[in-house]
């Protein structure tokens, strides 16, 4: 193309960040909430706060599944974890439907109390989970579409790193530039800063991104491989041992399952995760138990725990140590998975990949407002068009309104009824309606004023969070702290800081005059979302 | 369609990049499906780890031909360096295959 090299990537940069970049805000957004997945979900079912994990709980655990399911196909105990001080009850009821999913279907679910046995029953919710598909399948929207919608947003995410990299002749100078109330320069100079702080981290989360959805986006090299197909690769690189097909004879297991959960922690030096069992109270039942490992970053994500396998008397048959030998490419896809997925990660380091995600919503986002602020600055104080107002507008509801939806989605969760039908759908909803009226409004305002509501509603609400959660919950700030509970506790702190944050911006872009004002600037800059250069 | 009229469409700029962005995502995908399947045949190691490395390199490849696309100073350059590539690789992974 005309004027070179770099020109023409800057084109490319811009204008595919612009198409898909609303989604990939929403999906950094959502996606970053994801890395505290299960302790959102925690937060949002305050039924399961009292719970304790204690020495009796596999013991409990074993009596519940054998009185409530004494003749499933399939019995999974999640023991309570650092994540999750509950135990989590699964089991698959022997029926056609079961058999012909080969036993992989998800079944019942109930999560016990790990002090008391207690089977508690939280309020219905999607909790995390919701905001954790969101960021992969959207929602709504027929599954394979979103995934291959949000695969070409992330495909055109990998095209503007590169060729922003290529565009930056000078990447390190302008990492240290930062030139701050000075409208777009300053909006380019925190873009720049945010991409090239956490630049391996955008590059990992992308790439990783469309590895997880290799056999839906590049299928070819497996069809090309395999008779099969990818089934017959994952059954190559992955294998794994089918369940048996149907149970034999009724027969009586072991009454206490605690002395095989301390044969397993005895043998690996670890502490126990999870107990299989298949075909429970029959001849041919399998109990396994397994347990955490010391894993490398490149170890596969699942099968690779070391693993007692026991007959139902309680005799082994089997012992795993869960060592795998892997091929090089192997893992490589191994470690990028499990960086994107970040299971692997302990509170500090799933804290850092969680700035890492902020970082990058600040990236796609300062993008987002550059683009508006540059084309705002060449109107030179004409009124801007009708494409600009729409790009704004778009802005301000991918963006603070998304943020805004979250917060009615949490506050959701403490007002609506607990006996609501189809509650869960109905937190959903209020979610979707916030982001519409924010949507709405949005297209209405889309100018400074907008930005400055948009902001006061985005400060209020998440404020709110915390204080509807004392108001309606005994698990509040106060009581997390004082019970030392660092998952409910960082959850009401959090969204004071982003109060705080959205708080300090509707400051800065209502409120603040800045020493200097440069007439110029001052009279292009009317749509813009910062206050300073907008006096 | 004359030569010369060919190159006048082309150069329009809007018609340019449009040619340049369907070559760029249909001739890039199809570059990187090629090249896949054929390295997944070709590369000399175990058949997983052949499939699994082909796969990891292709949206690599992907992003390499969407650069070239609207970097190259003739949309027929854009054009030619994608689809030769494509159509050897295919032919490679045809040979594999057979």
């Amino acid at each position: 193309m005309k004027g070179g090299l770099r020109q023409s990537m800057a084109w490319l940069h811009t204008w595919s960040g612009l198409l898909l970049g609303w989604l990939l805000v929403a999906i950094f957004i959502t996606g970053t909430s994801a890395y505290f997945r299960d302790e959102i979900s925690f937060w949002m079912a305050p039924e399961l706060h009292q719970s304790v994990a204690s020495e009796a709980t596999p013991e409990l655990a074993w009596a519940t599944l054998g009185a409530t399911a004494p003749d499933a196909r399939a019995w999974d105990i999640i023991l309570p974890h650092d994540r999750s001080p509950v135990a989590e009850l699964r089991w698959q009821p022997d029926t056609p439907e079961a058999a012909e999913g080969g036993g992989r279907r998800r079944g019942e679910r109930v999560e016990m109390d790990a002090g008391s046995g207690e089977i508690l029953e939280p309020r219905a919710s999607r909790g995390g989970d919701f905001l954790y598909r969101f960021h992969f399948e959207l929602y709504g929207v027929p599954r394979i579409w979103a995934r291959w919608l949000v695969c070409v947003a992330t495909m055109m995410m990998l095209v503007a790193i590169v060729s922003g990299v290529i565009t930056h002749k000078k990447i390190f100078k302008d990492f240290f530039t930062f030139r701050p109330g000075k409208g777009q320069r300053s909006w380019l100079d925190a873009h720049n800063a945010t991409a090239v702080l956490a630049l391996p981290f955008h590059f990992m989360i992308t790439y990783s991104g469309l590895l997880i959805f290799m056999v839906m986006l590049m299928p070819w090299g497996m069809n090309a491989a395999y008779e099969e197909g990818w089934r017959g690769f994952f059954n190559d690189v992955f294998p794994r041992q089918e369940a048996t097909a149907t149970g034999g004879a009724p027969a009586a297991m072991v009454g206490a399952i605690r002395p095989l959960v301390n044969r397993a922690e005895a043998t690996f030096g670890q502490p126990a995760q999870r107990i299989s069992v298949s075909w429970p109270n029959r001849d041919n039942a399998r109990i396994e138990i397994s347990t955490g490992k010391e894993a490398a970053i490149t170890d596969r994500r699942r099968g690779g725990n070391p693993t007692l396998v026991f007959d139902g008397r309680g005799d082994l048959l089997e012992t795993k140590p869960g060592l795998y030998d892997d091929g090089a490419s192997a893992r490589i896809y191994n470690l990028m998975v499990n960086l994107h997925l970040a299971r692997f990660a302990d509170p500090a380091t799933r804290w850092l990949f969680f700035l890492f995600g902020v970082v990058g919503s600040a990236m796609a986002v300062t993008g987002m407002l550059l683009w508006v602020s540059k084309r705002t600055q060449q109107l030179r104080g004409r009124e801007p068009g009708f494409n600009l107002r729409l790009v704004n507008g778009l802005n301000m509801a991918a963006i603070t309104g998304l943020m805004t939806a979250m917060a009615g989605y949490f506050i959701a969760n403490r007002l609506l009824p607990a006996d609501l039908a189809g509650r869960e759908s109905w937190e959903i909803r209020v979610f979707f309606l916030t982001w519409l009226a924010t949507l709405l409004h949005a297209l209405v305002r889309p100018h400074r004023r907008g930005w400055i509501e948009q902001l006061a509603a985005l400060a209020l609400l998440w404020l709110a969070v915390p204080l509807v959660n004392l108001a309606t919950t005994d698990s509040h700030l106060f009581s997390a702290i004082a019970w030392r509970h660092g998952a409910l506790a960082s959850f009401d702190l959090v969204c004071l800081l982003i109060a705080a944050g959205a708080g300090y911006a509707l400051w800065r872009l209502a409120v603040h005059r800045p020493a200097r004002k440069p007439a110029r600037a001052a009279r292009a800059a009317r749509a813009l979302p910062e206050g300073e250069t907008a006096s | 369609m004359s030569r010369l009229s060919y190159k006048r469409l082309a150069g329009a700029p809007r018609l340019g990049v449009a040619l340049r962005a369907v070559v760029a995502v249909f001739g890039g995908y199809a570059l990187a499906a090629a090249a896949t399947a054929a390295l997944a045949l070709w590369l000399p190691m175990a058949r997983s780890d052949a499939v699994l490395t082909g796969t990891l390199l292709s949206f690599l490849i992907y992003t390499g031909a969407v650069l070239w696309a609207f970097s190259t100073r003739s949309v027929a350059r854009a054009w030619v360096g994608i689809l030769v590539p494509a159509a050897l690789c295919a032919a490679l992974a045809w040979l594999g295959g057979a």
